[in-house]
């Protein structure tokens, strides 16, 4: 029976750099998906005539560049185009447009408070100054704080250096920054409920916090750090959807002489000795090899995966402590035409833009206590787009895909499991909500795709359909993401490997956590490095 | 002819007194100014009914700092130590917490927070030994800075590879998941989970709850005590120690405003117009009483004021005095227990709840509550026979959407009443008199800005470097000769004194590299 | 204004989802865009227009502003030989007013504003807590106790931060304020022709007050051209009958209306810094290191230390202890090829690293000299030093390389004596 050097689990965006940079490496890789179809939660699915949903991930800022430039993602199909602004409706009939041009921009907010323009120069470069920060770590393994290995001293030694750089106040305001909420960090520049609320959905996407929890101003960063074409914090449309992105990853892992295999979903990471040797499918085979490479979650891979006796019981332990919260689901929506929002400008810009209906703090956090309350949202915050307005390849000509990203959403209903009804019910909350706004917005729904954590756990795999696998708090990220001293993609069994979003930098389509791996891998293995530096920010 | 000081402490609180203290000690002409008629500030005991006195905030001791008793030489008298804390159960069964053991839950339960508390009071001694310092500045070439700095990293890296992977987990998590992790029972969750929330505006759920849990735990390991003649006595004893050691402490003598000339302070000023002089002005005030009332913000630069106005400093609990006719009767309470704390948080999603109308400025529907009978171990609280009741409830915000002078606190107090009669069935019938002090009354009476008990927020944003805000943690402000030393100030509120004896230290250290 | 245009108050009481309020889809029509898109107009632009040629224009602070409107050249020696007319519209200002608007202007800025009495107008930088410059500005001192803030960028939220404890008010005026600068030789003999009584006793930095067809003209003797020149205020339903009034009177004094090269040439003779150029507005720095103090900018003369407090004191008398980072430079360059964008050394040859930059450059006609302000390093810089500049520059495709010798001055490299006598002579 063959053995290859390398197995991947999972053809996510993760696993699929991964596999390629490990086969640019010369490496003999074979990467198994579970499903009949790859990308993970970065997918186009087909699932109504000609429409094309990005039913789990809908756009893409997070995914580094360098990544992109390294596996050559343009020959391979990936094209992605930016963007802009983002809309609040608002219950007085009033909305809150945000325009990529910087001038009407200001005017807009001027229209609710002239200070609030004003302050927003100032909100951006201090927020620019924390991206930059991090930024610079998106593409290096988190150095151990309790190692005293030359690396890590050597990362940490990096941190400090970079820390001391910003100088005395911005030191203290990057640590407010790193411990504070969302709503207080707006509050420190902003005065208008709805321009805040407007901008605090970032704080909470994918996570299970509030936009009062401390925290969650890094949650904003985590949102606001990728670029397009070095433009940090802009969001593009991958065309053809999100799967273009894993598509065109998996073929670059292709074109260096790896093997995808879909409808192979791992059953069991099989260890010997203390070894990693290969992986049980679930349909009885098993696949040999010196590397097993996990692009799933980090509960799913070792709690699911593997025998609690082939790893040490704290380890075992700090596994099941970690945090992957179900807190967000999606509508899928095929339209027969575009629906009218009338409160929107005719022609405006803002049609392409991010919608959203809750236009005050306190709704966007009352949304939050529901979900405390093991229910969905009743006033859900709801990130709404239509991709097909900038992307022709989605939908027949005249007809629209509509993508609803909506928080919040838990993975059981006060412990029980979702029934059909529930799922209706919740996909009726965000009905009524859209519908509040456009009158023939109903009239218009083809065909929808709803999606509960539940669903996307047993689609995707994710545990508890977590998009980041995994709370984005601060005791789950850096060197604490996944496990405390085994933040570096390693695990407990030699040859076995993290590669996904549990892992730093976490999740969003960012293939950094892949990349990371990946670098790792070659390390131990000591081949040569084929993933890229840090473009660097100047 | 004013007079003139070495020094002014602005306030005769506990910290105030205990800065005050220090600096006489080392020979300074030190002058304490109380606004109130009665030394203490928020510790302090007086009658609330007719016979009935109590300590009107704080009620239980528990945060003294050792360094602060032996530097002053007082020793606290304690009606009671090392209270048991006591979950109350509805149906009897309750929790009983007491020291490290736990009793009332399963056997997992216990051993898991014998482990529990092990590590826990492990993190608070880690913690306390920077509570009773400055915190250093960062990026400064000061050897002291950088010495500072390298402790704490020392002793965070002397844990052990092990626990210091897990100090540097938990220390921005939250305590409701290290509770559901860990414990199987409700009451003990709910009671931890309160203990962690205290007179703070975080639910369980909130991240950097452990650390506020590690907070209260920091100088005794939460060890509890009553102290006799209530916490009045215990600053009254300050105070003693302040003017035996040369200070002097005048009452009634609220000061009206610190004087400014020429870019530092020069003293202050009384309500009643007279004027003290001295070039070091200690305000145990909290900060943006101290900045923008007392000194005016246009003696400080734009940025530090914008950063002391928008300190979070909004109270969240109010209490609770009772003087009843008898000791209500609690089903499965021992007598004996009658003394202890008990608390009613039946768990932690309870806890949780009651915080979220706190968010939108609503009071708890069903609060939490921290609850004493101080006569129980101190009979010269009370009349002969007689007791008193005092709880600290949560969550009553400051800034009530409906404003706390209308119906709310008739419909509080109902509300109130309601969650304890479900403990306290016959409560009702032995009540003599009530007060209640919102964060309003306590703003009022004890002229703490949103009468919050920290006096700013206890939340990571403003902890340590960056307490009460960044450029000003080392409790000398932006303008020459102010300094602040109450809990405003790291490393926070309770009776501590830790803020006082740091501010002190500051000043004197000073002037001694002066 | 109609219900529809009403704009709400981002502070008003939203009810919430849950009270079911009946929307607004209910009763009104499709909206129009609540903001006007794309660029806005001056009250001057129809006449801009009328007088443009190259149709070259761009974005100033949301409107339309030209570069130039027929010869850049020619719009450059208006300026230094006859009457050039700039239209200012787009600063930014505000009204400050109040009993406390003086103390709190003092507190703002560095420079004492008791000392600027009403009627007069003060150059001003205002920093933030770090010393650090947010921007500059010029401050009228309109009448007892109501000033009005000129700035190239917009200060709402710091101006507001810094009335914390302050009974002032203030009031964002841009739109309100249509301005014109009347800048040149011949200013004052057309504004003369007005009949403006009693302008020419107005000093530099004074200000005075006309009627023009009932409305408050407001003249200041102030611009940024470095000559003799005023600055006219009014508001913007006067504004077309201004500029017509001024233009008939300067027929024949060579009247011309101008754009931004023009005004950016004189601007660098005169020695004068501007934003994004010399310095960036520290609100707005993301880098450390990046923005400037005072000092760094050679406006020592304007940072009082005899004054209590402001905002930046005490990092600016820490910086005046330990020294400045940076020092802000007028250089005049050998040859003739303008110094755009270059590095700047300490020697001619073997260079490990540069000293500093130029940040504005060209070849003056006037002073027939090729200038440029640059920022160096501290100790560098020193009137009278010599350092090198490395300059680039194309010619027919090919690119060039020269080091130049560059002398620093400590004068403006224009400062005619018309630019402050008092009264002006009829040039």
């Amino acid at each position: 029976m063959k053995t290859y050097d390398a197995i991947v689990v999972g053809a996510g965006h993760n696993g699929l750099t991964t596999a390629a940079f490990l086969a640019r490496a010369g490496l003999d890789v074979v990467c198994v998906e579970k499903n009949d179809y790859i990308g993970g939660a970065a997918v186009s699915r087909q699932l109504y005539k000609d429409w094309w949903y990005s039913n789990c991930s809908y756009v893409c800022s997070l995914l580094r560049p360098e990544i992109y430039r390294a596996l050559e993602l343009h020959r391979h199909g990936l094209q992605v185009t930016p963007y802009g602004g983002s809309l609040t409706f608002m219950q007085n009939g009033d909305y809150f447009g945000s325009y990529h041009d910087h001038e009407v921009a200001y005017r807009e907010m001027a229209r609710f408070s002239r200070r609030d323009a004003d302050a927003y120069k100032t909100y951006s470069a201090d927020t620019m100054r924390q991206c930059r920060f991090i930024r610079d770590f998106l593409l290096r393994t988190a150095p151990d704080p309790a190692s005293f290995k030359p690396k890590d001293l050597r990362g940490l030694m990096d941190i400090g250096r970079r820390f001391l750089e910003m100088g005395e106040d911005r030191m203290y305001e990057t640590i407010r920054f790193w411990t504070m909420s969302v709503a207080e960090y707006l509050d420190e520049y902003f005065e208008t409920d709805v321009i805040k609320a407007a901008m605090s959905g970032s704080g909470i996407i994918g996570t299970a916090l509030g936009i009062h929890s401390p925290g969650t101003a890094y949650v904003l960063l985590h949102h606001k750090m990728g670029d397009v074409d070095g433009n940090v914090g802009t969001w593009g449309f991958a065309r053809g959807g999100m799967g273009a992105v894993s598509k065109s990853i998996a073929g670059a892992f292709q074109a260096a002489g790896g093997e995808l295999r879909t409808e192979a979903g791992c059953d069991k990471i099989i260890v010997k000795n203390g070894k990693v040797t290969g992986v049980g499918l679930e349909n009885g085979e098993e696949i040999r090899a010196r590397v097993v490479v996990s692009a799933m979650d980090v509960k799913r891979t070792f709690l699911n995966c593997m025998d609690r006796s082939d790893l040490p019981e704290k380890f075992y332990r700090r596994v099941e402590n970690f945090k992957i919260r179900g807190s967000s689901g999606k509508l899928n929506i095929a339209l027969d035409g575009l629906p009218t929002f009338p409160a929107i400008p005719k022609g405006s810009t803002l049609l392409h833009s991010d919608m959203h209906f809750i236009d005050s703090m306190e709704r966007m956090e009352r949304a939050y206590d529901d979900w405390k309350a093991g229910t969905w949202s009743k006033d859900p915050y709801v990130d709404m787009l239509i991709p097909t307005l900038n992307d022709p390849t989605m939908a027949p000509p005249g007809k629209h895909f509509m993508s609803c990203f909506v928080q919040y959403c838990p993975h059981k209903l006060e412990g029980r499991d979702w029934t059909e009804e529930d799922k209706q019910a919740f996909a009726n909350t965000v009905i009524d909500q859209i519908a509040n706004y456009s009158p023939d917005f109903k009239d218009l729904i083809l065909h929808m795709e709803v999606r509960t954590p539940a669903d996307i756990e047993a689609e995707i795999g994710i545990t508890e359909g977590n998009i980041f696998h995994g709370e984005l708090t601060m005791d789950q990220l850096l060197f604490n993401r996944p496990v405390p001293g085994y933040a570096q993609y390693r695990s407990p069994v030699a040859g076995l490997y993290l590669c996904g979003s549990s892992t730093h930098p976490g999740g969003g389509v960012m293939a950094a956590p892949g990349a990371n791996a990946a670098r790792e891998i070659l390390l131990d293995l000591k081949r040569p490095n084929t993933v890229p530096d840090n473009f660097g920010d100047d | 002819m004013t007079e003139r000081f070495d020094a002014i402490v602005i306030g005769a609180g506990h910290n105030g007194l205990v800065c005050a203290t220090l600096l006489a000690k080392a020979r300074k002409r030190v002058l304490v100014l109380e606004a109130n008629e009665q030394v203490g500030g928020a510790a302090v005991t007086r009658d609330f009914a007719e016979g009935f006195s109590v300590s009107t905030c704080a009620h239980l001791l528990y945060q003294l700092q050792p360094a602060v008793s032996k530097e002053l030489g007082i020793e606290p008298r304690l009606a009671a130590n090392d209270l048991a804390t006591i979950a109350l159960d509805t149906s009897g069964q309750h929790v009983r917490l007491a020291g490290d053991d736990v009793s009332g839950v399963g056997g997992a339960d216990r051993t898991s927070y014998r482990e529990f508390r092990k590590r826990m009071t492990r993190f608070a001694d880690l913690l306390n030994g920077h509570l009773n310092a400055a915190p250093p500045r960062l990026g400064t070439s000061d050897r002291k800075d950088i010495f500072k700095l390298a402790k704490l990293g020392f002793d965070i890296r002397r844990l052990g590879r092990e626990e210091m992977q897990e100090f540097l987990r938990l220390i921005g998590m939250n305590i409701y998941d290290e509770l559901d992790e860990r414990f199987e029972s409700d009451l003990l969750k709910g009671a931890l989970a309160l203990d962690a929330v205290l007179g703070t505006h975080l639910g369980p759920r909130s991240p950097n709850t452990l650390m506020t849990y590690l907070y209260r735990l920091a100088g005794n390991h939460g060890r509890l005590s009553v102290p006799e003649g209530g916490m009045g006595d215990l600053t009254g004893m300050l105070a003693q120690a302040a003017r035996t050691a040369g200070a002097t402490v005048r009452v009634a003598k609220p000061v009206r405003r610190i004087v400014v000339n020429n870019g530092r302070v020069t003293g202050v000023e009384t309500e009643d117009g007279e004027s003290f002089e001295s070039l070091t002005v200690i305000s145990n005030a909290d900060p943006k009483r101290t900045v923008l009332e007392l000194v005016g913000a246009r003696h400080v630069e734009t940025g530090f004021a914008q950063r002391i106005n928008r300190l979070r400093a909004s109270g969240n609990a109010a209490k609770l005095h009772l003087a009843l006719e008898g000791l209500p009767a609690i089903k499965g309470l021992e007598d004996a227990d009658y003394g202890q704390r008990l608390v009613i948080a039946p768990d932690e999603h309870y806890v949780e709840r009651a915080f979220n109308p706190a968010k939108y400025g609503e009071y708890s529907p069903e609060p939490v509550a921290e609850i004493t009978f101080p006569s129980v171990h101190d009979p010269s609280l009370a009349p002969d026979g007689k007791h008193v009741l005092s709880a600290t409830l949560q969550y009553t915000p400051y800034s009530l959407r409906s404003g706390w002078d209308g119906g709310a606190r008739t419909a509080f107090l109902e509300r109130v009443m309601k969650t304890l009669a479900l403990y306290m069935p016959d409560l009702e019938g032995q009540i003599v008199a009530r007060e209640l002090l919102t964060p309003v009354d306590i703003e009022r009476e004890f002229h703490i800005t949103g009468g919050h008990w920290h006096h700013v927020e206890l939340s990571l944003d403003q902890f340590m470097f960056v307490r009460p805000v960044s450029g000003a943690a080392q409790y000398a402000m932006p303008l020459d000769g102010l300094y602040l030393c109450g809990a405003g100030t790291h490393p926070g509120g309770g009776v501590s004194g830790a803020p006082g004896r740091n501010a002190a230290r500051t000043i004197l250290s000073r002037e001694k590299s002066r | 204004m109609t219900d529809k245009d009403k704009v709400p108050s981002g502070r008003d009481e939203v009810p919430l989802a849950r009270d079911k309020v009946p929307l607004a889809r209910d009763k009104v029509p499709l909206a129009r865009d609540k903001v006007p898109q794309g660029r806005l107009q001056t009250p001057f632009y129809p006449k801009l227009k009328r007088v443009d040629t190259l149709d070259k224009w761009h974005e100033w602070k949301g409107y339309t502003a030209a570069d130039a409107l027929y010869c850049e050249d020619m719009e450059y020696f208006a300026i230094r030989n006859a009457t050039a007319v700039f239209d200012l519209t787009p600063m930014t200002k505000y009204r400050i007013t109040g009993p406390d608007a003086c103390d709190y202007l003092d507190r703002l800025v560095t420079r004492d504003m008791h000392k600027v009495a009403p009627g007069r107008v003060a150059y001003a930088v205002w920093c933030d807590d770090q010393g650090q410059v947010i921007d500059d500005g010029t401050i009228f001192h309109l009448r007892d106790g109501e000033y009005r803030l000129c700035s190239q960028e917009r200060h709402l939220a710091w101006l507001e931060a810094s009335a914390i404890g302050f009974d002032v008010t203030i009031r964002h005026e841009t739109e309100e304020v249509a301005a014109l600068a009347v800048q040149g030789p011949t200013s004052f003999s057309v504004l003369d022709k007005l009949g403006l009584d009693g302008l020419g006793d107005l000093k530099p930095f004074g200000l005075t007050h006309f009627d023009f067809e009932g409305a408050e003209l407001m003249i200041s003797r102030t611009g940024f051209t470095g000559d003799l020149g005023y600055e006219l205020w009014i508001e913007p339903a006067k504004a077309e009958a201004l500029w017509d009034a001024l233009f008939e009177a300067g027929k024949l004094h060579g009247i011309r209306a101008i754009g931004t090269n023009a005004l950016e040439m004189a601007r660098i003779e005169a020695g004068f810094m501007a934003a994004y150029h010399e310095f960036l507005p520290a609100d707005e720095t993301v880098r450390t290191g990046r923005s400037r103090s005072p000092l760094e900018l050679g406006l020592d003369w304007l940072v009082d230390f005899k004054k209590p407090n402001f905002n930046g004191r005490r990092a600016l008398a820490e910086e005046r202890r330990r020294g400045s980072a940076w020092r802000l430079v007028k250089l005049d360059i050998e040859g003739n090829k303008p110094a755009h964008n270059a590095y700047i050394f300490a020697k001619p040859k073997n260079n490990k690293s540069e000293i500093g930059f130029i940040t504005s450059a060209h070849w003056s006609p006037v002073c027939k000299q090729n200038i440029a302000l640059g920022t160096v390093r501290m100790p560098h810089g020193k009137p009278g030093d010599t350092v090198w500049v490395e300059i680039y520059y194309q010619r027919e495709m090919h690119w060039n390389r020269m080091m130049a010798a560059a002398k620093v001055v400590d004068k403006p490299f224009w400062f005619p004596k018309r630019r402050s006598a008092t009264p002006p002579g009829p040039y």
